[in-house]
């Protein structure tokens, strides 16, 4: 039985209308004022709490599908996994292919399949994390479902965001989808290696998504031929750093 | 489609107040969406008649009262309307603005028998 998000039958009560009451024709008005997000917050706010007991530095990737989440992450594991402890829970509408592919790096791995979803939720990542010995763990990695849109409003518990975006999709992508972008803390620019071949702008891509988040921090690597990986491995290992030092 | 999921709060939120009031019928229930807040009204009108067959909410009325967008320039205070595209102070060209309504996404008051 879950304690946080009440799947299980009697769950605890958070809503508050009050007992506000106008007659409107023949029916009695209700006064509501409850946020429609307030569930997945809660969620949330619980799973921050159990990630922070254990330092945990937990990041939410998002991305439009095929933009590289899943090989970046691949490289990473096999650079980094003798270094620091990591978990992934893979989210995708079906398959287990991702979650297969980053076993293969020797890492902890969990999908979730979201069915019919577009995006991942606070539920279950609080279920999904349940795989994990979290205490042998330094880095969770969420992979959110490859979508600009949905997954930008539902927080997970992370600390922060860091939205993918592959040089094959279009300079003007933040400008299109600005709200990932805006929610987003670190922005790496992907297939770095295919410059030569394309028609992209790098330096009006910074410019678009600074214009949308200034305070955007942005990384251009290759997870093909590794260039600049070592400047995303350097904020992570920052990042962890910042992570063992806060207080639980 | 994060509608799907927006509508089916919107339903767990009545039913939920439906049940410790001891209603069985909901006539209507009353949403605010903000122009910000990334959710379509439309496609909430759209999946509202399909989440709700079943519940209490079959055959409620759905109103959606719209929030629109305004921004505060951090810098000189200008107060202007805003969109997802606004990302600079229209009088001063500081960015970026900080929101003040249009992110709202709340079920405001349900009506029942």
């Amino acid at each position: 039985m879950c304690l946080d998000c009440g799947c299980a039958p009697k769950d605890h009560h958070h809503h508050h209308d009050h007992d506000h009451r106008h007659e409107h024709g023949k029916g009695k008005t209700l006064t509501i004022e409850e946020d429609l997000l307030g569930k997945n917050n809660r969620l949330a706010a619980a799973n921050r709490a159990r990630f922070a007991a254990h330092r945990l530095l937990v990041l939410n990737l998002v991305s439009s599908p095929g933009s590289g989440k899943t090989s970046i992450l691949e490289r990473t594991l096999s650079d980094l996994k003798n270094v620091l402890r990591f978990a992934v829970l893979e989210g995708d509408q079906q398959t287990a292919n991702d979650a297969e592919r980053i076993a293969a790096t020797g890492v902890p791995a969990h999908q979730i399949n979201t069915g019919a979803g577009c995006h991942l939720d606070a539920h279950m990542v609080g279920h999904g994390v349940d795989h994990f010995d979290l205490a042998a763990c330094d880095i969770l990695m969420i992979e959110n479902v490859g979508n600009l849109v949905c997954p930008a409003g539902f927080d997970l518990g992370e600390d922060h965001k860091v939205a993918v975006l592959s040089i094959t999709e279009g300079e003007d992508k933040p400008l299109k989808y600005p709200q990932m972008f805006q929610a987003a803390d670190l922005l790496l620019i992907n297939k770095l290696d295919l410059l030569p071949h394309l028609r992209f702008d790098l330096e009006k891509c910074r410019e678009f998504a600074r214009r949308v988040n200034p305070r955007l921090e942005i990384i251009e690597l290759s997870c093909e031929n590794g260039e600049g990986m070592e400047r995303w491995y350097a904020w992570l290992r920052e990042q962890v750093g910042k992570k063992k030092n806060q207080k639980p | 489609m994060h509608e799907v999921a927006i509508t089916r709060s919107i339903i767990d939120i009545c039913e939920e107040t439906a049940r410790r009031r001891g209603a069985t019928t909901v006539r209507g229930v009353t949403v605010e969406i903000g122009e910000l807040s990334g959710v379509v009204p439309e496609a909430v009108e759209f999946c509202f008649e399909a989440c709700g067959k079943g519940t209490v909410l079959e055959g409620a009325a759905l109103v959606i009262q719209r929030i629109p967008g305004r921004g505060r320039c951090n810098a000189c205070g200008e107060e202007f309307p805003m969109d997802n595209q606004t990302f600079t102070c229209p009088a001063c060209g500081d960015f970026p603005p900080r929101r003040v309504s249009g992110e709202e996404l709340r079920v405001k008051e349900m009506e029942i028998d």
